[in-house]
């Protein structure tokens, strides 16, 4: 099982390392070439609209969409989810959108309201996830048939559609791997 | 709600823009074309370095009017500059929300010998630095993010090269440096232990290192990359070029596939004429920004 991350900018080392520190392999990114070695993709935190821009000009957008409706699993945190979104609030920017939900960016204000607190994550367990906003979006609203992995405050910040997750936070810059272990096992449940 | 200017989030934000540019802008349109082209976060500015050196006098903290102007222009992050030393210059970018603060030497110092400290702060800073010691300084006051400091406003890369060789280099002396030889070389740094030994352990900076001053094409941009850089400034670079928009969106390019000289080729052609460059040589001891700080 290979584990590919978007490398096009953002915390793609971090997702890297928490992989490994998960027992799983993975390369970076950058090309479709690269797309078609790997079981399943995580989308890092970063700039949506660097990304998305980079994605667009290196024709990675068809290649993406075509595995992830094949059934590979993809997984976004925060620029990541936002371009899973199928509906951006407020913007054109160039997406996957693949996921049925409605996102707002920048929805906790900028970065002196950036924040990290527990949250509970019923699918990961009893003991709560440390969750660090940075300049984060939240889902706004959901399409039936996804289900939602949590709420801070009301708002939603992790859900999950079929094969593709989404959260708001950034659980590569913690050292709790549950979220990472929870994604490989539905890249594990893909390829049975 | 939750815990707000936390280490996890000041740093982590630095986290995000890794592999990314950052552009010096001075009005909304300048940072509307920035982020049009990619740009992950822009550095709001009244001048640029280039002018800034050729108008001579007293660099200041912008007008906070054409900081806002900025920050309602785009969705990327905003950061912007402070003197060297110049706390109150830093306590109003808090207060406007600016995303970052960069104590820079691209503007006169406040202070000769005290730098801001930083950890006093909700919001996070970057700054520069010539070498190790004087980046794990920079980290011991509370910057949560590091930019090699090269030569502002002169379109010129060798410094940014030197610094960031030399930082590279310091990490891997520490790396092969024995345990109980750490203590003697922190003191020859002038940094603080526990930093020092963290280095030595992990063989990297505690947080992002981006490279800065004097980028002026592609080809820089993707060098400074292989050198080891997480990320590229560009001040002057982009808007004292001929086509400022063809040359931020090849140096966005450049910067993600730094590794790709078949993209780096495509991206570095019909660019324009970059901007004006100055030779090191030429500009006097005193006039050299790099020197400003400690």
């Amino acid at each position: 099982m290979l584990i590919g991350v978007l490398a096009l900018q953002g915390a793609f080392r971090e997702h890297q390392q928490a992989l490994a520190a998960c027992g799983a392999e993975s390369i970076q990114v950058r090309r479709p070439e690269e797309l078609e070695k790997v079981n399943g993709l995580i989308i890092p935190g970063g700039e949506s609209t660097t990304i998305g821009k980079l994605m667009m000009e290196y024709a990675l957008i068809e290649p993406i969409k075509y595995r992830g409706e094949k059934g590979m699993p993809i997984f976004g945190t925060c620029a990541g989810m936002i371009l899973l979104a199928k509906e951006i609030e407020g913007s054109e920017q160039p997406r996957l959108g693949l996921m049925n939900i409605k996102v707002r960016r920048n929805a906790y204000g900028r970065q002196v309201d950036s924040f990290e607190e527990d949250l509970n994550i019923p699918v990961l367990g009893d003991d709560p996830f440390r969750a660090v906003f940075i300049r984060a979006p939240y889902i706004m609203e959901v399409a039936p048939g996804v289900e939602v992995l949590a709420r801070h405050e009301e708002k939603i910040v992790c859900a999950r559609e079929g094969t593709f997750l989404a959260a708001a936070f950034h659980p590569e810059l913690t050292s709790d791997g549950r979220l990472h272990m929870y994604f490989l096992n539905m890249v594990k449940k893909s390829i049975a | 709600m939750g815990e707000k200017g936390t280490w996890a989030v000041k740093k982590g934000l630095a986290e995000m823009l890794k592999g990314g540019v950052i552009m010096d802008v001075t009005t909304p349109e300048q940072a509307r074309i920035a982020e049009e082209a990619g740009a992950c976060a822009v550095m709001a500015l009244e001048r640029v370095p280039a002018d800034i050196r050729a108008a001579g006098g007293v660099a200041r903290m912008a007008d906070p009017t054409v900081i806002l102007r900025i920050m309602e222009a785009v969705t990327i992050p905003v950061m912007a500059k402070v003197r060297i030393g110049h706390f109150v210059e830093a306590q109003i970018l808090q207060e406007l929300g600016v995303d970052y603060i960069d104590e820079s030497e691209v503007l006169t110092p406040a202070d000769e010998q005290h730098h801001i400290n930083k950890h006093a702060f909700r919001v996070p800073f970057v700054c520069g630095a010539r070498n190790l010691g004087e980046a794990l300084r920079r980290i011991a006051e509370g910057a949560a993010m590091i930019r090699t400091k090269g030569e502002p406003g002169t379109g010129n890369v060798v410094e940014a090269v030197r610094h960031m060789r030399l930082m590279m280099a310091g990490i891997r002396r520490l790396q092969n440096t024995p345990r109980e030889e750490l203590m003697a070389a922190a003191k020859e740094m002038g940094a603080p232990y526990e930093l020092v030994v963290q280095v030595a352990e992990t063989g990297r900076l505690p947080v992002v290192n981006f490279a800065a001053g004097g980028i002026a094409t592609p080809a820089d941009a993707a060098m400074m990359m292989q050198l080891g850089a997480d990320g590229i400034f560009v001040g002057s670079g982009i808007f004292k070029s001929k086509n400022p928009a063809a040359r931020a969106k090849a140096i966005v390019a450049a910067t993600t596939y730094y590794n790709d000289p078949k993209v780096l080729a495509e991206v570095s052609k019909d660019l324009g004429e970059a901007m004006p460059g100055l030779e090191i040589a030429a500009i006097a001891p005193e006039q050299r920004m790099q020197d400003r700080g400690w």
